[in-house]
């Protein structure tokens, strides 16, 4: 029994570290800073939870748990409203949503105002 | 090549500590300088604990629970290995080092922010925090002063 | 000697060195400030990660509340304060420092391979003073957590030298930043508006809990990773905290700006005060087991921590407890007092006037 919590632990981290990977991967490739930040913090929380579930799993009923517990409820209290401030400073500062069909722009184009890009092509 | 495997931490020491360096020397931003220095001062921690690991070892707190997972780790182990190296069948890191760097990681942040804060005066006095800006009005300042005082 | 978890072990320590080296690489290449002392961030919270290979679970604590929590927000306060990126440096003038870097690292690179090797348990560093803390500490101190045992107790004059070194930058930054016509109150930021309200109604949830846990890290510092710096770094968090939702105005009517700079120096003066009981009472300087007289000793109820039967060194137990109180007060104080340094400046007083 406990073996087969252990296996099933261990496999919950792999998947809420797989889960985090690809977020990774989604914040590099995704097109504008709110599909960004959507990736990152959705990917984050899914990813702890898995990970915690399954470290939970493996540790049992012990005081650990409660504590895996409480690092639960804090990672779903700050990452979502992480994200929200992070969003509302992104929209403060004139950040715009690309909305309407994917297409990939011509690297020569002039770029939107995104501060953030600017300062990349500038110093490159 | 085994040499490099056991020193490697070393060696990624020496890399980051002259990372910081090469940031200090080549940057003139008084900003960007004082990031170099706090690199550098990192790689002096890092340093210190991998200095302080002891193959093997488990955290130095002698906690009955806590030392389960020690026991667990040195049931893994050469007996002769855990009995000389060991006290009471766990092995334990150095506890001495991480003293000396717990306390110097929050020294380093209080002098970091002394840094910052006179590096905040130099931008209200000199308009600039970039060193060869400011050199370049000390330059006028002073020839300015040298004209005044001429006869 | 090689379980499974040791070579893990190795592993980590490896693969996670790597990343400290190619963060470190990144932050000289960018040459952005805030991309910088992001990459700063993150390096904390790798090196915490590593420390915790490294089983220096109460460094990996004190990296992650220092690194990632209060230097980052002092870095931005600073840039916040002197504006600007970096100015572009031609490659002609990397080369003489690049040079140099390279030709001290080689060095320095050469030299460590005459170090012990890596996890040697015999090494002079490991083998001799190290040790003896952990072969003494039960029967000599008492804490199960030989850090916080050697931190207070055994080196406890270094860690005052340290505090007072604290409390010391607090008082420059206070003295450089928190006085003169810059340092008014910004003008209050116009009524938030509504869409904050989830970074406020997170926040007034998270500081009673921050604070709490502080408070858990300090009390706890004897059994498990934590204790005074950790705990005041973490409660001068919850202050900046409540400062950068609710503005500084509304953060110093709760701590005001005198109290947290007497505090700072209250701490200094619990901690050596108690070096200077310990030698009335005929002790050296700071020797706890010379804290209470024997009668006042005697006083002291068998039961009060649970088992009256197990030994107890009463004198090294408060005495811990004391120093750790007035470190957690310097430490906590001097970071809000710091804060409110580069947070109370404004850049534009003077050129608005103009």
């Amino acid at each position: 029994m406990t073996e087969a919590l252990h296996w099933i632990g261990g496999g919950l981290v792999v998947i809420g570290s797989l889960l985090t990977l690809f977020g990774a991967v989604g914040v590099l490739r995704f097109p504008d800073v709110y599909t960004r930040i959507h990736a990152a913090s959705l990917t984050d929380t899914g990813g702890a939870t898995l990970a915690l579930l399954g470290l939970g799993l493996i540790s049992g009923l012990t005081p650990e748990t409660l504590k895996l517990a409480f690092i639960w409820a804090f990672v779903m209290l700050t990452t979502p409203a992480a994200a929200n401030a992070l969003a509302n400073a992104a929209y403060g500062s004139g950040h715009k949503p690309r909305i309407g069909a994917f297409q990939i722009i011509p690297s020569d184009a002039p770029r939107e105002t995104d501060p953030e890009d600017a300062d990349r092509s500038s110093s490159q | 090549m085994s040499e490099f495997l056991t020193h490697f931490n070393y060696i990624a020491v020496v890399i980051i500590m002259m990372t910081g360096l090469f940031i200090v020397f080549s940057s003139g931003n008084l900003i960007k300088r004082m990031i170099g220095l706090a690199l550098f001062q990192s790689s002096a921690a890092l340093f210190y604990i991998s200095l302080a690991k002891v193959t093997g070892g488990t955290a130095p707190i002698t906690l009955e629970a806590a030392s389960e997972a020690g026991r667990a780790l040195a049931a893994e182990q050469v007996p002769g290995y855990v009995a000389q190296h060991g006290i009471d069948g766990v092995v334990y890191s150095n506890p001495l080092p991480h003293v000396l760097i717990l306390t110097a990681i929050v020294v380093g942040v209080a002098t970091l922010a002394v840094g910052l804060a006179i590096a905040v005066r130099v931008r209200e006095a000199y308009g600039t925090v970039e060193a060869d800006e400011i050199n370049a009005v000390s330059r006028i300042d002073a020839a300015g002063l040298q004209a005044e005082h001429a006869p | 000697m090689t379980g499974f978890a040791v070579e893990m072990s190795a592993a980590l320590n490896v693969v996670l060195l790597l990343m400290l080296v190619a963060i470190g690489l990144a932050v000289a290449h960018t040459r952005n400030l805030l991309t910088a002392i992001l990459l700063m961030s993150v390096y904390s919270l790798v090196s915490a990660a590593w420390l915790m290979v490294m089983d220096a679970a109460d460094v990996a604590f004190t990296e992650a509340v220092v690194g990632a929590g209060a230097s980052t927000i002092i870095l931005l306060g600073a840039i916040l304060l002197t504006r600007g990126a970096t100015a572009r440096v031609d490659w002609r003038a990397m080369v003489a420092p690049a040079l140099l870097a390279v030709i001290t690292g080689g060095l320095l690179i050469y030299a460590s391979l005459g170090l012990p090797e890596f996890g040697d348990p015999s090494s002079p560093a490991n083998a001799y003073v190290g040790r003896m803390y952990l072969e003494r500490t039960g029967e000599e101190v008492g804490p199960h957590n030989v850090v916080t045992a050697v931190l207070a107790s055994y080196r406890g004059f270094d860690t005052l030298g340290e505090t007072v070194v604290i409390f010391a930058a607090g008082l420059g930054v206070a003295l450089m930043l928190g006085f003169g016509p810059r340092a008014t109150l910004a003008p209050a930021p116009e009524k938030m508006g509504d869409h904050h309200v989830v970074l406020r109604v997170a926040a007034k949830m998270l500081i009673p809990l921050i604070t709490l846990y502080a408070f858990y890290v300090q009390f706890h510092g004897d059994l498990g990773a934590g204790g005074a710096f950790q705990a005041g770094v973490i409660l001068a968090v919850a202050v900046i905290l409540y400062g950068l939702v609710f503005g500084l105005r509304e953060t110093i009517a709760a701590v005001p700006v005198k109290a947290a700079r007497s505090v700072a120096a209250l701490g200094v003066m619990l901690y050596a005060g108690i070096g200077v009981i310990c030698m009335v009472n005929g002790g050296a300087f700071l020797d706890y087991d010379y804290l209470f007289s024997p009668q006042v000793e005697a006083m002291i109820p068998a039961n009060l921590l649970g088992d009256p039967h197990e030994e107890h060194h009463w004198g090294q137990h408060f005495g811990i407890l004391f120093v750790e109180l007035g470190v957690l007060l310097t430490v906590s104080s001097t970071i809000v007092t710091i804060f409110y340094g580069f947070a109370g400046r404004s850049i534009d007083a003077e050129e608005a006037k103009r």
